[in-house]
């Protein structure tokens, strides 16, 4: 009899595996599949959240013959919450993507890679063995590679498909290591043995073990210095962007290390953290106040919302950390899920070509209200709660990490609540920038938005009872929290109320924040070039210096060889002499031995 | 079951025999047939196995007078690697048919006795039998990229033919200096005793001459450029052969005869061998990210995985003698996989080049699909085959080294960041954009008989990546035992 919980990354796999074989006409046996292995997952995980810690029996999936990998699962309450959310948004992804991919010939194998993806996160979410922790990790960054590529008429979707599984990679080299490291001191990967180990271990070797895992952290969630691939990633279809690229894989960086906190409860690595956190949400904000395509405005809000989930690790406050993952879940699914129904409207992911759409869109504008106003911190749904959870535990840290990230989150607040008015107003005020009539989409599109305002409004509940419970009001920070959010919120629609028709966000400085800082040429100039010409210089060595001494003693082999030939080819008188005068030789040393021989 | 055993190597002898006495389809699909048999008698070696350190043994005295044995043997170590040359001379074989070639009968006899040389490598437990069998491959070979291979196939089979002969009279110069130093050329006896009868410097000499020769052949940098030129140059199911088992006669070599044979050689030559393995994984990596011909990119890549393999066995732990092991079989799957793939986009579309190919997955989007698949295997995946092998590789370096081993290790993790780099490229200039001239009158349906071909390797690529246990239980036993105490 299998574990239920094995059921959680098990049933989407055979799912998404099976899918793969279906032929491309058959979409409707890919709907099936799809939302079957998931709809199987989401059952599950409802069972683990009531059941409480559950874990599998442990299996051994390879002994190395000094260390061994464990194929076993456990799903603490937080974790099962997690899954939820995760199955929960990935179902309606499906059903959504039924609608928005409604022509697309590769839906098929689109499908099959949904539900590769969610099985490839639910074993992040329940492995309790590093090594299957890093199986999920990587299948879900090789799942979000084919998604990102899956447009064929967008040009740039290749690369940026390419580019984010590189830059994610660069950071799973980390992890890796970081795995390796804990494995070799304390000869297990086991998680819940690591947890209870920890504490008593050396920092030194915390220190080794924690760095790199938090570079392979920072490069899944997409952190400062490894962000510059979420942006591009837009590249994929919106359903993708709001399961992977918001709600679930950007996320599991931040759920790493929530799972890993003891390694991370330094002041070193805090302080680390917290700096990585401050410079990634403070940038991020203001690249999504000023961009202009809707997509990476959201894009760039996540980077800067899953900063905030870092801070509450680097304040140790895993439990508040966890809390704004399931809301900013909820929110962010909710938001690009909205976003694709405007696209689908408008035909653009430019905001200059939107506008005017709140009539006639009735559900699309009311979802995505609730959305941003979530995403502002407007009291009393579920972004507020949990940014107020981060906040307060870092007012309450008495540490530099805690300052940092306080002050840092603060002003990213108010950015936060401007840069939400701002696409709020220019999507669906003033006048309409496009021919196209404004329609809500069929009910397999809209029905999720509405499925997804449920949680953003109410989850906020959540931060009083069940596991999350960390939410406690006090004057400070809360108070000057609003306030800096109301300033935010207000001075953007000042701002716009002046001349509705155009961009309240212009300027050389605007465009240069839209255009991430620079920050990609940056990479291209440091990173990309230099190893593209050292590849060149290698590889000129290889066939230079390396073969060309093999050919080259083949050569002169041969030229030898030819000399040699050349003194051989003369005619016979020739040869007569030559054997003449070896004989000769030959009896001279043959004397010469034997009287030797004898004196 | 000694039956069993030699009939492992008497029916693809059997085969090619009668491949080259009917020279035409009938001779072909019989020797087929024969390939097919000799699967079937690998795969249930395991079958009434014994306990002690082989499973079955055929030892009976050869030479006499100079106290030769024909020594067969088949242990965990051997055994995936016989499945593994047996299973892909039939794939190599059927490819052959269903491709039509040009005088395939003769091509599937010379295929088969490469086969009979390689699985006579893996069952050799006497050292003068393993060099013999070692040889047997070697002209076949050549006469499968001389006779069948591209434009430039004459010089390609030369350098293959010239350089790995020279690996080989030093392996056997190595070879001599173990028997005369020992009295006995039973590979198992000198396991057990550590080469007992061996000073320490005689066994650096020897390990000195056989890892030469090993080296050559897997091949290890700086050693490899034979490689590129024979994979350009040859026919698809000669790429196969080569990259899927020929080259890891060395490696295995390396293992079965270096660690067991001459430890203390290796152990003095550890340093060494690290050094190297690092080397070639980053440079590996780095000529393949430079690369402009798809055959010999995936060749290069032969080089960086190999890298790992011996950076496996360098550390003469458990861990990365098992990961070695691991990584051996994963390559031979996946680049024999890669290999058929390139070679049938190179067969269809006429060209190589990586800025003249675009657009498979909209032309063909079967064989783009199972080839974005081998390269993320290939990159090493978790989940597939790939994994377990380079994972625990750097783990091993980790582990058993001090501060150099940790720049081992992470220099290792980085060339696996590399392979993502470059197979990354390749599939972004092979599969995705606009179709090129070249691929734009590629027709699916051609293909896709290959692809139905090529199910087995993937599914044991999957297989593998999920059920590690299956290969690493196989590997514990006595041998593992004695080479990394």
């Amino acid at each position: 009899m299998i574990e239920v919980i094995w059921l959680l990354p098990l049933a989407p796999a055979v799912a998404g595996l099976a899918g793969l074989l279906v032929p491309l006409r058959r979409r409707r046996a890919a709907t099936a599949l799809g939302l079957t292995g998931i709809g199987v997952a989401l059952v599950s995980s409802l069972i683990l959240a009531v059941a409480g810690t559950t874990a599998s029996a442990r299996r051994v999936l390879a002994d190395f013959g000094d260390i061994v990998v464990e194929a076993n699962l456990i799903a603490e309450p937080v974790a099962a919450y997690v899954a939820v959310a995760v199955t929960v948004v990935a179902w309606l992804v499906q059903l959504y993507s039924t609608a928005y991919l409604r022509d697309d010939e590769r839906y098929v194998p689109y499908a099959a890679q949904v539900s590769l993806f969610t099985a490839a996160m639910l074993l992040v979410v329940t492995a309790d063995d590093l090594i299957l922790l890093l199986v999920g990790w990587e299948v879900m960054g090789a799942c979000s590679y084919l998604l990102i590529g899956h447009d064929r008429r967008l040009r740039e979707a290749p690369t940026a498909a390419v580019k984010a599984f590189l830059v994610t990679r660069v950071g799973d080299v980390g992890l890796l290591l970081g795995i390796v490291v804990l494995g070799v001191h304390f000869g297990t990967f086991n998680i819940t043995a690591l947890l209870l180990a920890i504490p008593l271990a050396d920092p030194g070797v915390l220190l080794a073990a924690g760095l790199p895992i938090l570079a392979g952290a920072i490069g899944k969630s997409a952190q400062f210095p490894l962000h510059t691939w979420l942006p591009d990633a837009m590249a994929g279809p919106t359903p993708v962007s709001a399961l992977i690229h918001a709600a679930t894989m950007v996320a599991a960086g931040a759920y790493l290390l929530y799972r890993l906190l003891p390694l991370f409860t330094s002041d070193l690595l805090g302080l680390v953290l917290a700096m990585i956190a401050a410079v990634t949400m403070v940038t991020a904000a203001l690249a999504a106040l000023a961009s202009d395509d809707l997509k990476r405005v959201l894009a760039w809000s996540t980077v800067s919302q899953v900063a905030f989930m870092f801070a509450g690790i680097a304040v140790a406050a895993g439990d508040a950390a966890m809390f704004h993952l399931l809301s900013h879940a909820a929110f962010k699914a909710l938001l690009f899920l909205g976003a694709g129904a405007v696209i689908h409207m408008v035909a653009s992911n430019a905001m200059f070509r939107m506008g005017g759409l709140r009539r006639g869109a009735p559900v699309t504008f009311w979802t995505m209200t609730l959305g941003f106003a979530a995403l502002a911190g407007l009291p009393p749904l579920s972004g507020f709660w949990s940014k107020e959870g981060i906040l307060a535990a870092a007012a309450a840290a008495d540490t530099s990490a805690g300052t940092i990230v306080l002050w840092a989150g603060i002003v990213t607040v108010g950015i936060t609540a401007a840069y939400a008015t701002r696409a709020w107003l220019r999507t669906f005020f003033a006048d309409r920038r496009s021919p196209a009539r404004p329609h809500d989409p069929g009910p397999a599109m809209w029905i999720p938005l509405v499925v997804l305002s449920v949680p953003t409004v109410l989850l906020g509940a959540a931060g009083f009872v069940g596991p999350v419970a960390v939410v406690e009001l006090h004057v400070w920070p809360t108070v000057p929290v609003l306030a800096v959010a109301a300033l935010g919120a207000g001075g953007m629609w000042w701002r716009w109320r002046a001349n509705p028709a155009v961009d309240p966000v212009t300027g050389r400085a605007a465009a240069f924040a839209a255009d991430g800082f620079g920050f990609d040429g940056v990479q291209d100039r440091l990173v990309t070039r230099p190893l593209r010409g050292l590849a060149r210089a290698v590889r000129r060595g290889d066939t230079g210096l390396v073969d060309g001494a093999v050919e080259g003693v083949g050569r002169s082999t041969s030229a030898m060889a030819a000399l040699v030939a050349q003194a051989h080819t003369a005619g016979v008188p020739r040869h007569l002499l030559s054997a003449l005068a070896g004989v000769a030789v030959i009896v001279l040393v043959g004397l010469a031995a034997y009287w030797g021989g004898f004196a | 079951m000694t039956f069993v055993l030699l009939s492992t190597v008497v029916l693809p002898t059997l085969g090619g025999l009668v491949a080259m006495a009917v020279r035409n389809r009938v001779g072909a699909w019989i020797a087929t047939g024969f390939a097919v048999a000799a699967v079937v008698a690998a795969a249930v070696l395991p079958v009434a196995a014994s306990d002690g350190p082989l499973w079955h043994r055929f030892d009976v005295p050869w030479v006499e007078p100079l106290g030769l044995r024909f020594d067969l043997g088949v242990d965990g170590i051997s055994y995936p690697l016989i499945v593994l040359t047996a299973g892909l001379t039939v794939l190599c074989c059927l490819h052959v048919l269903v491709t039509d070639t040009p005088r395939g009968a003769q091509l599937i006899a010379l295929l088969l006795a490469v086969e009979v040389g390689i699985v006579g490598v893996f069952l050799s437990m006497n050292l003068v039998v393993f060099f013999v069998f070692f040889e047997v491959v070697l002209l076949p070979m050549y006469a499968i990229i001389a006779f069948w291979g591209g434009a430039n196939r004459r010089h390609a089979a030369v350098k293959f033919a010239l350089y790995t002969l020279l690996g080989s009279l030093l392996l056997l110069v190595g070879v001599f200096v173990v028997v005369s130093g020992t009295g006995t050329g039973d590979i198992v006896a000198l396991t057990q005793s550590r080469g007992a009868g061996m000073s320490d410097r005689t066994q650096l000499l020897a390990f000195a001459l056989l890892g030469v020769g090993f080296a050559i052949k897997s091949p290890l940098w700086p050693l490899h450029t034979w490689l590129p030129d024979a994979h350009t140059e040859a026919p698809t199911v000669g790429s196969v052969m080569l990259a899927g088992v020929l080259l890891k006669m060395g490696t295995y070599g390396l293992i079965r005869v270096g660690l067991g044979v001459t430890p203390a050689g290796v152990e003095a030559a550890q340093g060494v061998l690290t050094v190297l393995a690092v080397a070639a994984i980053i440079v590996g990596g780095l000529v393949c990210l430079a690369q402009t011909e798809l055959k010999r990119l995936i060749a290069y890549s032969s080089v960086g995985h190999m890298g790992f393999v011996l950076l496996g066995i360098a550390t003469l732990s458990s861990v990365g003698v098992n990961a070695a092991l691991y990584g051996n079989i994963a390559h031979g799957l996946i680049t024999g996989l890669l290999f058929f793939l390139v070679g049938a986009i190179k067969d269809t579309t006429g060209t190589g080049d990586l800025d003249r190919l675009g657009g498979l997955r909209d032309v063909a989007p079967r064989l783009a699909g199972v080839l974005g698949f081998a390269a993320l295997a290939s990159l090493g995946l978790p989940g597939l085959a790939g994994f377990w092998g380079e994972a625990f590789t750097v783990y091993a370096a980790f582990d058993v080294f001090d501060d150099w081993g940790a720049v081992a290790a992470v220099l290792a993790a980085l060339g696996a960041a590399l392979a993502a780099a470059y197979l990354l490229r390749m599939l972004r200039k092979v599969s995705h954009g606009p179709p090129s001239t070249a691929v734009s009158p590629v027709d699916d349906a051609t293909t896709t008989s290959q692809v139905v071909l090529w199910a087995p390797l993937v599914l044991a690529i999957v297989a593998f990546g999920i059920m590690p246990w299956v290969l690493l239980d196989g590997f514990t036993g006595d041998l593992l035992e004695w080479i990394t105490r």
